[in-house]
């Protein structure tokens, strides 16, 4: 089994995060009442034309440039013709002979894997069968897509899961695609063969129906199995499409699959070519942002964070861009990615918002972080003030100076307030001086009683220990 | 106001835009006489002409009672003002069926409204019917249409030319003061050629697409027949003009395709070779020549010029336009609207039965014929060839625009011909329109006008063709030797 290669390309199907549709103005929306976001143009209507969201465009030009490719400047779009009930138009118009981008590449775990085109294109509707009828939703009708297909580069299952992630989490970081496997935006379609090493390509199987990575890594693993097992015992390999079914834990036959499709492709006549002009290429090149690896690097080697806390940072755009701001007026990476990520991170969560929607000006951050590093506030005093920085937007010296917890530096109050607590508990004095230290703790807890927190603890201990 | 139902020894209906527009003007006439005086036209002539499959006398009869109660200065509103406008029935109007003269759309009632039809109810004109066509605008007698064959007015015996057979014929008998058609290769000049009416095919991109139900998308074009070129004029001041709605529509200035004032006399005329050989009937050509002499005797330059390429247009064009109709026509599938076959068991069957039941002849001809040219193995040689043919004819315009300012050509080879003698061969009937099809692939204006002479005392059309964009020409030269 192991003398066999699998070579496998990946054909990714990608929903564009636009407001509306590829053609017409319908919105984009997840989960609403069925046919409630379609129009004349999305239902193919009699009549009607196509007018392109250059939103869309612009999302698939990013995506190209991230993805290494040549954008191509002059290219047309397409009608690929099949009969389907989730169809409207009788075709789907897409682009063939002239793509949007081509001839890129991505680097994983250092692997290169080319990507031979991304295509613009247009989404079908849904169709539900339910016993005898067929209920189609139209609202997913003409929703903006881009098809990403690489290279037969890819040499195993793992490099293909890789390979999935990291084009997910580019998708995410640029905001092209919100990537989400279960809401369909984010379709993958492997083709693999395998081979004996060094010699030409086998005959590949197309794998459909795959709706997690984990099938994907399950279902190419089986085929390597399976198409391993028929050459080993002299066997052919029947180039088809197959579905996986995930009970089963295997890849099956689709039933009824006739001949190979003849789509009658022809550029579509109601579109004029699409034209991205350099210095339109070239402002994009300029205004582009460094993408999540590269970043991650940047704050492991040069701001010298733990990898699991650069990850994290890295893993949407809009954390990492306030992270930085942060740093600008106060550069301690540490103590601020440590806050982003405790306190920040825990309030996102609590209510549900980005950090975006937290109206919190990052220098606030950095004073408030400063403060702590000055000794002015403790860090408790520091999480109840930024809670109250979330509510209020306050500055936090501000909200520091109305509470009254500032930290404060007076030795005689400190000793004078130390004085008292032993003269008021002889009898735990008398047990520390006879060896028992661990009513130390005890004595400090009365102190910050007393002072109402606002000495050191450390400083406490150390006035304390003189004391005694 | 005195009702008046008909004005001098003519009838309202029989007149112009233009003269209608200064009998109001002058309030000699109320917005409800022109309604009733087209009803009792149409209430004559239907039942033989079969010009129109819907019509909307009782909306029209409404719209104009109010216009009369609420009479306004006219010179205050628009120019289409209460005059009735007929539109082909593949043209969507909001509300009303659009059923492209086919089964399969017979119950089909558009939501919306054409580009075409809200600019011309922006314009306040009155949508007076829709009218009979060849089925999806596929053919050049109007005898293709599920709604029954249009005749023409001038001998019922005979076609009135397709496929805006209806669009001419009720202009021609008084149905409708001007109407809206689509040219593909011909569909508008064919049928004002042979109804001795006026027709105007724009340049392509000039008139909006959006609401034409689609036959060959790189072809079509929304055209205007009216009684005078200044009529088509005005309904193309009204309809044409870029739209957002059309990614193919252009944005060009409309601007002086009203002006009428320019003398044309050193305008260089053109008269290609190629559309005077053999098939063209003498009688037609002895009308046409006479025009060419007339202007001959007025413009400083007219001559000869050659358009080589002229006898690849009409295997190119239906290369081209069965491709594209076999593509447009993908959609009626019974699923979201229009006819489905009840005999159908399973989606398969859905699928051939409603489309075997639902679309004539003609219309499956050409589908088939288009989805083999683009079929794998078959698509450069065919598609793909023709496009490139399509170029050549193209460089013959451009070529020759740069010599001559227009071209004058017959339009239709023939006068009107019987109903029933092209029918059963498809290849005869598709020579009708060699001299329409080349400016369509070239994506040029032409118009056609009548020749000042008959031909078995039939209408004659001369066909006027322009460089890209000049209406303006074409429709001052059309106007020139209409007054003649």
């Amino acid at each position: 089994m192991s003398k066999f290669e699998p070579v496998i390309g990946l054909e990714v199907h990608v929903q564009l995060k636009t407001q509306s549709k590829l053609f017409c103005s319908c919105a984009v929306e997840y989960g609403a009442e069925p046919n409630s976001n379609v129009c004349p143009i999305c239902l193919g209507l009699p009549g009607v034309l196509p007018v392109l969201n250059n939103r869309a465009v612009e999302l698939a030009i990013k995506l190209g440039l991230a993805l290494n490719c040549q954008i191509t400047e002059y290219s047309r779009f397409a009608r690929k013709h099949y009969f389907y009930p989730d169809l409207p138009k009788g075709y789907q118009i897409t682009q063939y002979q002239e793509p949007l981008a081509r001839n890129g590449y991505v680097e994983v775990k250092n692997n290169r894997i080319r990507i031979n085109r991304i295509i613009l294109e247009e989404d079908s509707g849904k169709s539900m069968h339910c016993g005898n009828e067929t209920l189609i939703d139209f609202n997913r009708c003409s929703v903006p897509l881009v098809e990403i297909v690489t290279e037969p580069d890819i040499r195993s299952p793992e490099q293909s899961i890789d390979y999935l992630q990291y084009l997910r989490q580019i998708l995410q970081y640029l905001e092209v695609s919100d990537a989400d496997m279960e809401k369909g935006h984010f379709r993958c379609e492997p083709n693999i063969s395998v081979r004996m090493a060094g010699e030409k390509f086998g005959t590949r199987t197309e794998l459909k129906n795959l709706n997690s990575l984990r099938n994907v890594r399950d279902a190419l693993e089986f085929e390597v199995k399976r198409q391993s097992e028929i050459l080993n015992s002299g066997g052919k390999v029947v180039q088809e499409t197959l579905f996986w079914d995930e009970a089963k834990m295997e890849t099956g036959s689709m039933r009824g699959k006739e001949e190979s499709e003849d789509y009658r492709y022809f550029p579509e006549p109601d579109l004029p070519p699409l034209l991205i002009f350099k210095d339109e290429i070239e402002k994009l090149m300029k205004e582009f942002p460094v993408l999540p690896e590269k970043r991650k690097e940047y704050f492991v080697k040069e701001l010298g964070l733990p990898e699991a806390d650069a990850k994290i940072l890295v893993s949407e755009k809009s954390v990492a861009d306030y992270y930085e701001a942060v740093l600008k007026y106060l550069p301690e990476p540490k103590l601020v990615a440590n806050w982003i990520i405790t306190e920040v991170g825990a309030i996102l969560n609590e209510k549900k918002i980005a950090i975006n929607e937290l109206s919190i000006p990052p220098q606030n951050i950095a004073e408030l972080l400063l403060m702590i590093k000055k000794s002015e506030i403790t860090g408790k005093v520091a999480k109840e003030v930024f809670t109250e920085m979330v509510e209020t937007k306050e500055e936090p010296d501000k909200i520091v100076a109305k509470k009254g917890v500032g930290l404060i530096d007076d030795e005689n109050l400190l000793n004078s307030t130390i004085d008292e607590v032993l003269k008021t508990n002889p009898e735990v004095v008398d047990k520390y001086k006879k060896g028992k230290t661990t009513v130390f703790g005890f004595l400090v807890g009365e102190v910050m009683k007393k002072t109402k927190g606002k000495f050191l603890p450390q400083k406490v201990n150390e006035a304390l220990t003189k004391k005694l | 106001m005195p009702e008046i139902n008909s004005f001098s020894k003519e009838d309202l209906c029989d007149l112009s835009i233009i003269e209608l527009r200064k009998l109001l003007q002058k309030q000699e006439i109320s917005f409800s006489a022109i309604i009733k005086s087209v009803e009792n036209r149409i209430n004559d002539k239907e039942k033989t002409i079969n010009g129109y499959i819907s019509l909307f006398i009782e909306q029209a009869t409404e719209q104009a009672k109010n216009l009369d109660q609420n009479r306004k200065d006219l010179d205050k509103l628009p120019w289409l003002t209460g005059i009735p406008i007929a539109i082909k029935d593949n043209i969507c109007v909001k509300d009303a069926l659009t059923t492209c003269g086919s089964k399969i759309l017979s119950n089909f009632v558009s939501p919306y409204d054409a580009t075409v039809t809200k600019r011309l109810k922006d314009n306040g004109a009155i949508i007076i019917g829709k009218t009979n066509l060849d089925e999806f605008a596929m053919g050049s007698s109007s005898e293709m249409s599920f709604y029954g064959p249009v005749s023409n007015p001038h001998n019922s015996e005979l076609v009135p030319g397709g496929s805006s057979g209806g669009s001419a014929a009720v202009v021609s008998y008084g149905g409708a003061f001007a109407a809206l058609g689509s040219d593909t290769g011909g569909s508008v000049r064919q049928p004002a050629a042979l109804c001795g009416v006026a027709g105007i095919k724009p340049t392509y991109g000039r008139v909006s697409r959006y609401g034409l139900v689609a036959f060959a998308s790189s072809l079509d074009q929304i055209g205007q027949i009216g009684k005078t070129v200044k009529d088509c004029a005005i309904l193309l001041s009204v309809v044409g003009g870029l739209d957002e709605h059309d990614s193919t529509s252009v944005n060009e200035s409309m601007a002086g395709i009203l002006d009428f004032e320019s003398d044309i006399k050193n305008l260089r005329i053109g008269i290609p070779k190629e559309y005077f050989v053999e098939g063209l009937d003498p009688g037609v050509e002895k009308a046409v020549r006479n025009m060419i002499k007339t202007i001959t005797q007025h413009c400083a330059c007219v001559k000869e010029v050659s358009l080589p390429n002229t006898q690849y247009a009409i295997a190119a064009y239906y290369l081209i336009c069965t491709a594209e109709i076999s593509s447009n026509l993908a959609r009626y599938d019974a699923v979201k609207y229009g006819y489905r076959s009840k005999d159908a068991n399973n989606l398969r069957e859905l699928y051939e039965k409603t489309r075997e039941e639902g679309f004539g002849q003609e219309v499956k001809r050409r589908i088939i014929l288009g989805a083999y040219g683009l079929s794998k193995g078959y698509y450069e040689e065919y598609y793909g060839t023709a496009q490139k043919v399509r170029t050549l004819i193209r460089n013959d315009f451009d070529q020759v625009f740069k010599e001559v300012d227009v071209l004058l050509t017959p339009t239709s080879p023939t006068v009107a011909f019987r109903k029933g003698e092209k029918i059963s061969d498809p290849l005869t009937m598709y020579l009708s329109d060699i001299y329409t099809v080349p400016v369509s692939l070239a994506g040029l204006p032409a118009m056609s006008i009548p020749c000042k002479d008959k031909h078995k005392n039939l209408p004659v059309g001369l066909q006027i063709i322009g460089r890209p964009f000049d209406e303006k020409t074409v429709l001052n030269v059309a106007n020139w030797l209409e007054q003649q």
